[in-house]
């Protein structure tokens, strides 16, 4: 394995930086696709909320794979040329930002319906109540179930293996079939990814617990 | 694009055949994962002394790895330690792997749901351990599960559309073949694919909602 490891070590390396790269670019553009659909649902207008239930319903009932598949295989055959990892950042954030919407959405509907109207009462529009009361509430009552989605995004970003995003699990795929060592290859990509998800999920495990305890 | 072409009998039977070994994949996978998880969660229900700390790292170990890489060490890994499976049950076994990782802290949860004072009441009724936890404790925690094992249901349905990587005759593998003779058949082989992913998994995540309804409504 150390023999695996000092030979191929940097493109192990190589992968799991494309893999944290994607992971955080899908993150981001998620969080904001999310938050806009959370407070799609929640609005007044019938047009908006049932597009956003649309997305979401439609989006989480779907294999990410075929989200991925079409971004690599059906958009550049009509409309434009997509690489691997592109098509897979764009089919990481449409499917994981479903799920964030409804991760947000659930967060919003337990912040109290007085602080809404608080908010209104003391002369803010609503958007203002949104941005400047019941989404920072909001937010840290979801940050541990939203650490928990960027872990599943981190394992999901190893699809990009299959559109050859040159992801971490891509490389250890191309270092199997060099070396015809898979068993220690696989174990040694493993590793890699333990490095990320392990840690996460331990701070969401206590986060979780101390803000338990807190309130 | 040609509709009528990518649509024909034939076609659509194939597809269908596929979404049979899906689910077949799917359901051989959650009967094995709840046994299995099942176990695991008992004994770290239990707390027997190491034992359910090894479990538990193990069960940590797993969930937080890709079931991609699961399926690559199951197809590819295994055989060269001497144990192979065909392509069907090596699906399955990774995905039992990696799901019994996952039913086990659900089952571990539904355990934990039910009020301590349930098992003691079944101790002190003169039941011995294994009756008190199959007759009083398990049943509840049984029922406040279900609605959290649907919905990993509907993750592994999905997840199934991995294994097209080991070239398992699933949905999304049958689809990449009709497609791969004909590009005009792209875009209608990925509306079918999609329509017959959506509304397995929509059924499915509608009767998780009507369970998780029916909790409260005692």
């Amino acid at each position: 394995m150390l023999v695996l490891l000092s030979n191929y070590g940097p493109s192990f390396v190589e992968g799991f930086k494309y893999t944290l790269f994607s992971s955080i670019l899908a993150l981001f553009f998620s969080l904001i696709i999310g938050t806009f659909m959370a407070i799609f649902q929640l609005s007044k207008n019938k047009f908006l909320r049932s597009l956003a239930k649309i997305y979401v319903e439609f989006f989480r009932n779907i294999p990410l794979l075929i989200i991925v598949m079409f971004c690599y295989v059906v958009v550049p055959l009509y409309w434009f040329q997509l690489d691997g990892f592109q098509s897979g950042t764009i089919g990481l954030t449409i499917y994981t930002s479903a799920f964030i919407a409804e991760t947000i959405r659930a967060g919003i509907q337990t912040v109290p319906a007085g602080q809404m109207e608080a908010g209104l009462s003391s002369g803010f529009t609503s958007s203002q109540t949104m941005v400047y009361i019941i989404l920072p509430q909001a937010f840290k009552i979801v940050i541990p179930p939203l650490g928990n989605q960027f872990i599943n995004l981190v394992k999901n970003s190893s699809i990009l293996a299959m559109v050859a995003g040159m992801d971490l699990m891509y490389q250890g795929d191309l270092i199997a079939s060099e070396t015809f060592n898979t068993f220690e290859t696989y174990i040694i990509v493993g590793l890699f990814y333990l490095i990320l998800t392990l840690q996460l999920s331990y701070l969401m495990s206590n986060l979780e617990k101390k803000w338990a305890i807190r309130e | 694009m040609d509709f009528l072409g990518a649509f024909s009998w034939i076609n659509i039977r194939f597809l269908l055949q596929g979404l049979l070994i899906t689910v077949e994949v799917a359901a051989a996978s959650i009967v094995l994962s709840f046994l299995i998880g099942g176990f695991a969660g008992l004994i770290r229900f239990i707390k027997i002394p190491y034992l359910s700390k090894i479990v538990g790292i193990v069960i940590d170990v797993i969930r937080n790895l890709p079931l991609l890489l699961i399926i690559f060490f199951t197809y590819f890994a295994l055989p060269q330690i001497g144990i192979r499976f065909d392509i069907f049950w090596s699906s399955v076994a990774a995905l039992t792997i990696f799901e019994s990782a996952m039913l086990s802290e659900i089952i571990r949860a539904g355990l934990n749901a039910v009020p301590k004072g349930q098992m003691e009441a079944g101790l002190s009724t003169g039941l011995n351990f294994s009756q008190t936890m199959s007759i009083v404790v398990f049943p509840q925690a049984f029922k406040a599960m279900v609605p959290a094992i649907v919905s990993q249901f509907i993750s592994l349905i999905k997840d199934t559309s991995l294994a097209v990587i080991i070239s398992l005759p699933e949905l999304t593998h049958n689809a990449k073949i009709i497609y791969g003779q004909n590009s005009n058949y792209v875009l209608p082989m990925f509306i079918a694919m999609t329509v017959l992913y959506f509304i397995v998994c929509y059924i499915l995540s509608l009767v998780s909602k009507f369970l998780e309804s029916r909790q409260y409504n005692y």
